[in-house]
């Protein structure tokens, strides 16, 4: 296990030593490459003035926000249309329709909507959540065991409560799955967002490094995204482990 | 059966139409400001008006290189790494882990790196359009040579098969599927990537076309451009399915 890890650093480090070797004896001027070490400086530099703090508050809250929005709006109609087939038939061109839209492609109309700002982009982030929950949860009600239904009629349990105490406990593992996936997507595209268009968040911080030729600042917010996206992967994954444990990979494997 | 279905595929696009039925009346009654929201006949009238004087044809063909030039360039250069990567033990345990550490980097992070390297060039689209869609790809078949039938190995070592052989003729069939699906997965990221390098560095294509659109608030012409973004990312999810169907029927033929 130990030598795992030790054959696994060995490339990362070998070649950011190389870096810092090869930057330092030709003492480069380049505007996109930097040496490891101005990197890292530069992002303690960017943590000790508090912008990097508060760009990262600002990008994770607006995925926060769209995701939550995003994933009720995709909860609810995949809970819905996983348990009214007909429903799901009648909604099928609807949906099959508005799905391929690349989220990013609704930018130029939440900007015109509504302008620069955190409410454009978690409205961008929302619609490109809703589709893999929607997907996910309405497969997650399908594929619950039929008794568990019997169980709840012959209870005669109100609707209601059989969507609160079968469906979704039943559904519950999948679910969570679904919203792992949706939250990296909420990332990559709150991110995605602020590079292109919205002068907010670490999207807008890298791309005000890059304009003012700052490379090491520039890879330094390049280094802190990956280092929140892997965080976030990581988390969500060992949270859903411990959670569910081997439940959790049921949905894992299709 | 069949009749069944049918008669629910036309109920759901009259639901559809219903739907489009209701986004014309909001328009119709100005329920929301026409500068926003036109209704789908102007909408429809620009589509038809790009397309009868050509600039939306070009702009559709603009976006679509782009996004198929990046996607190629991916597809040769990830299957190959991945084979590379996946076919020996001693290159998956070290390099494999740095590739699963950069998987969930945002790969729009990018885009400032590829224009400080290249400027705001085509060059810096194909690059970040390819970057972005090798991810899926590599992994998918790193994974897949990892995941082939021990035994099959066992039999290529018996047969003396070169690894060249082994790679061709084993580990790259059994990984397929594996592949394909991080293909289908990559054309929908180089779609992305497509409309936010051509929104940055002014490129022709649809993305441009829809921020320009924007710009000048003519509403009718961004929803066109919207409709044909959502076209275009149908219709190639639906020619990969297609592709991948035909390619692994022996799978589904053999057992």
């Amino acid at each position: 296990m130990r030598s795992e890890r030790l054959k696994a650093a060995i490339l990362p480090m070998s070649l950011l030593i190389i870096l810092e070797a090869w930057a330092r004896s030709v003492d480069i001027h380049s505007d996109a490459l930097a040496p490891p070490s101005a990197v890292v400086l530069a992002l303690f530099q960017a943590f000790g003035d508090g912008s990097i703090l508060a760009a990262t508050r600002d990008t994770l809250a607006s995925a926060f926000a769209g995701l939550v929005v995003g994933g009720a709006i995709g909860l609810f109609f995949g809970i819905a249309l996983g348990i009214f087939q007909p429903l799901d038939r009648l909604m099928e061109v609807t949906i099959e329709s508005l799905r391929p839209i690349p989220s990013i492609a609704l930018l130029p109309i939440a900007l015109i909507a509504l302008g620069f700002g955190y409410r454009m982009e978690i409205v961008i982030v929302a619609f490109a959540c809703v589709w893999p929950i929607l997907i996910l949860s309405r497969a997650a009600v399908r594929s619950i065991e039929p008794r568990l239904i019997e169980v709840s009629r012959a209870l005669r349990l109100s609707p209601s409560d059989r969507v609160r105490k079968i469906i979704i406990p039943a559904a519950l593992p999948r679910i969570f799955l679904a919203f792992r996936l949706a939250a990296g997507i909420a990332l990559i595209v709150a991110v995605t967002v602020e590079i292109a268009i919205n002068p907010i968040g670490l999207g807008a911080g890298i791309m005000i490094a890059q304009q003012a030729l700052r490379p090491d600042l520039m890879l330094a917010y390049l280094l802190w995204i990956g280092l929140i996206g892997y965080a976030l992967n990581a988390g969500l994954l060992a949270a859903q482990q411990h959670l569910f444990g081997p439940a959790a990979l049921a949905g894992e494997v299709r | 059966m069949n009749w069944a279905l049918t008669l629910w595929r036309l109920a759901s696009f009259a639901v559809a139409a219903g739907l489009i039925a209701l986004w014309q009346l909001i328009a119709n009654l100005k329920l929301v400001s026409p500068v926003f929201l036109p209704g789908p006949d102007r909408a429809w009238a620009a589509l038809m008006r790009g397309f009868s004087n050509g600039t939306l044809l070009d702009k559709t063909i603009g976006t679509l290189e782009h996004m198929f030039y990046g996607w190629l360039v991916a597809s040769v250069v990830g299957i190959a790494l991945g084979a590379m990567i996946g076919s020996s033990r001693a290159m998956r345990s070290y390099v494999a882990p740095s590739l699963e550490f950069l998987r969930p980097l945002p790969v729009s992070a990018i885009i400032p790196v590829a224009i400080a390297l290249f400027g705001l060039t085509q060059g810096m689209a194909l690059f970040v359009i390819a970057f972005g869609a090798i991810w899926p790809m590599l992994l998918a078949t790193v994974h897949g040579f990892g995941a082939v039938e021990p035994r099959l190995y066992e039999v290529a070592r018996s047969l003396h098969m070169s690894r060249l052989a082994v790679i061709f003729k084993i580990a790259l069939p059994s990984a397929s599927p594996d592949i394909i699906s991080g293909m289908r997965l990559s054309l929908t990221v180089s779609l992305i990537l497509a409309v936010v390098c051509e929104i940055l560095a002014g490129l022709d294509g649809l993305g441009h076309w829809v921020l320009l659109s924007a710009r000048a608030f003519r509403s009718a012409d961004l929803f066109a451009g919207v409709i044909l973004l959502g076209v275009i990312g149908y219709v190639t999810a639906l020619a990969m399915s297609m592709i991948e169907q035909r390619l692994l029927r022996w799978r589904t033929s053999g057992h």
